[in-house]
């Protein structure tokens, strides 16, 4: 029982990281795009 | 309302404190997307045909709100807890876009100062400061780390928000319908992409350790060290951090505001106008990634040298970066880049270190109500800032290049010069303006 309470708390931080973290890295992305012109 | 309050949230034993940061972000993120007002700022004038003054309203009342917002509310969202503030956060900065949507369609532009600057700005003051003590909680031993991450995405917000903005517009048009649209799928967007922060965020309960002892090297923190945000407004301290952040915040916002221009003044020379534009708004964009990237790195380093010792960094080295552009930066792209991209770096950092100096001195107990007050450095610093960048620059028009930034430079210099000696200024909080100790468990009742 405590196993699959375990095992459901850390699918539950992966999609937690994978919410704010996809977003994140797509404004990233975006961001470096642009940086070819500084050079 | 007992679902939203400290009580219904205190963390079963085995929760991973490692989903108390996504939660903080998930907010943070959000309300970060202040910082790219001016895409939607661009819409509204070229859809509504309003001047650069009108369309900033909005964006200056929200951050005008979000400093007293933060001061009023902080000593509320101490007694709440997280998810109260998250919530409500949540529900005041989506509500600013639907009610921003609903005066555009209606033609009524007032409803957007109202709407995104008003009721969006207090969801930005309560958003901003409703993780800071969880998380300084729940990472005891990485207080540094834990509130750069949070507000890390706080600098991270334009980031996302930018590209969306831009593809909403280009998809809806600026039509007042088209505006209208824009701001109602990003409210309903936000509104969902939050609630994950207040669903997920837990407290630790009181006996609660972290795994890893609390690094005291640094600084040693005494047990008992519990200030009361009433208290700790009329200690030297509070002011003195109040001087640190107001100037740091300024010193960064002297490059940032006119980021572009500066650019561009510096190096008009080394191509062709065109080849010069783009590079300048590529430096504007780097420069959104220090500011990031300097929330994380340095708060998180400041947990191994101390507060004291990085906010020397910032303040002392930050002064000699800009003596550095000031005298070598002309011409020269790479010393320019270096010695900007850490300025910001420190700019950002500077935010994101605040809270754990807060809760060096002051303790964790009131610590999120005590940053919602210094937060109004934040708003002073959003008037102080401009206003030395532009109003000398625009005397200066008749000079060149470079040399037109050399006054207001030098003042940033000066200001930086003021913060450091603040920072040394900086000691322990006397015991005798501890909270009594047998007061401190009883939370509530010393909160109201």
């Amino acid at each position: 029982m405590s196993q699959a309470t375990s095992g459901g708390r850390t699918v539950l931080t992966v999609v937690a990281w994978l919410w704010v973290l996809i977003p994140f890295l797509y404004g990233v992305w975006q961001l470096v795009i642009k940086l070819p012109a500084l050079f | 309302m007992g679902f939203l309050d400290r009580s219904a949230i205190v963390a079963p034993p085995g929760w991973s404190r490692w989903l108390v940061p996504p939660a903080a972000l998930a907010v943070h993120l959000a309300i970060g997307q202040a910082y790219a007002w001016s895409v939607l700022k661009t819409g509204l004038g070229n859809g509504l045909g309003l001047s650069g003054t009108v369309t900033a309203l909005p964006f200056q009342l929200a951050i005008i709100m979000l400093g007293l917002s933060a001061a009023i509310v902080g000593t509320t969202v101490e007694r709440r807890g997280p998810r109260w503030a998250m919530f409500m956060s949540t529900i005041f900065f989506s509500a600013g876009f639907l009610v921003s949507a609903l005066g555009l369609a209606l033609g009524q532009y007032w409803l957007v100062v109202v709407g995104y600057g008003a009721l969006g700005g207090i969801g930005l003051g309560i958003g901003y400061i409703s993780p800071v003590s969880t998380l300084m909680k729940w990472f005891a031993d990485r207080p540094g780390m834990a509130t750069g991450i949070a507000i890390m995405g706080f600098g991270g917000g334009a980031l996302i928000a930018s590209p969306i903005e831009t593809n909403l517009l280009a998809a809806f048009g600026t039509s007042s319908g088209g505006l209208a649209s824009t701001f109602a799928v990003m409210g309903v967007g936000y509104a969902i992409f939050m609630s994950v922060g207040w669903l997920l965020v837990r407290v630790p309960a009181d006996d609660w350790t972290p795994p890893n002892a609390p690094q005291q090297a640094a600084q040693a923190v005494r047990d008992d060290l519990a200030v009361s945000a009433q208290t700790a407004v009329k200690l030297p301290q509070f002011w003195l951090l109040w001087i640190i952040l107001c100037f740091n915040v300024t010193a960064g916002i002297g490059l940032l505001e006119r980021a572009n221009d500066i650019y561009k003044d510096f190096f008009a020379t080394t191509g062709p106008a065109q080849l010069v534009a783009g590079a300048a708004a590529a430096f504007v964009s780097i420069l959104s990634l220090a500011n990031m990237l300097g929330r994380f790195i340095w708060s998180s380093t400041s947990d191994v040298v101390g507060r004291k010792n990085i906010y020397r960094l910032y303040l002392g080295v930050g002064a000699l970066l800009y003596l550095v552009i000031l005298t070598l930066g002309e011409g020269n792209k790479v010393v320019f880049l270096i010695a900007s991209l850490l300025i910001l770096s420190f700019y950002g950092a500077g935010f994101a270190t605040i809270p754990a100096y807060l809760k060096d001195l002051f303790g964790t107990y009131q610590v999120g109500a005590i940053h919602g007050r210094l937060l109004t450095a934040w708003s002073a610093a959003g008037v102080l800032g401009p206003l030395v960048v532009n109003a000398i620059v625009d005397a200066r028009s008749d000079v060149q290049g470079p040399a037109k930034y050399s006054v207001s430079f030098t003042i940033m210099i000066a200001l930086l010069v003021v913060g450091f000696i603040a920072n040394e200024l900086v000691r322990p909080v006397d015991p005798k303006h501890y909270v009594d100790s047998t007061e401190t468990p009883v939370r509530e009742e010393a909160a109201r």
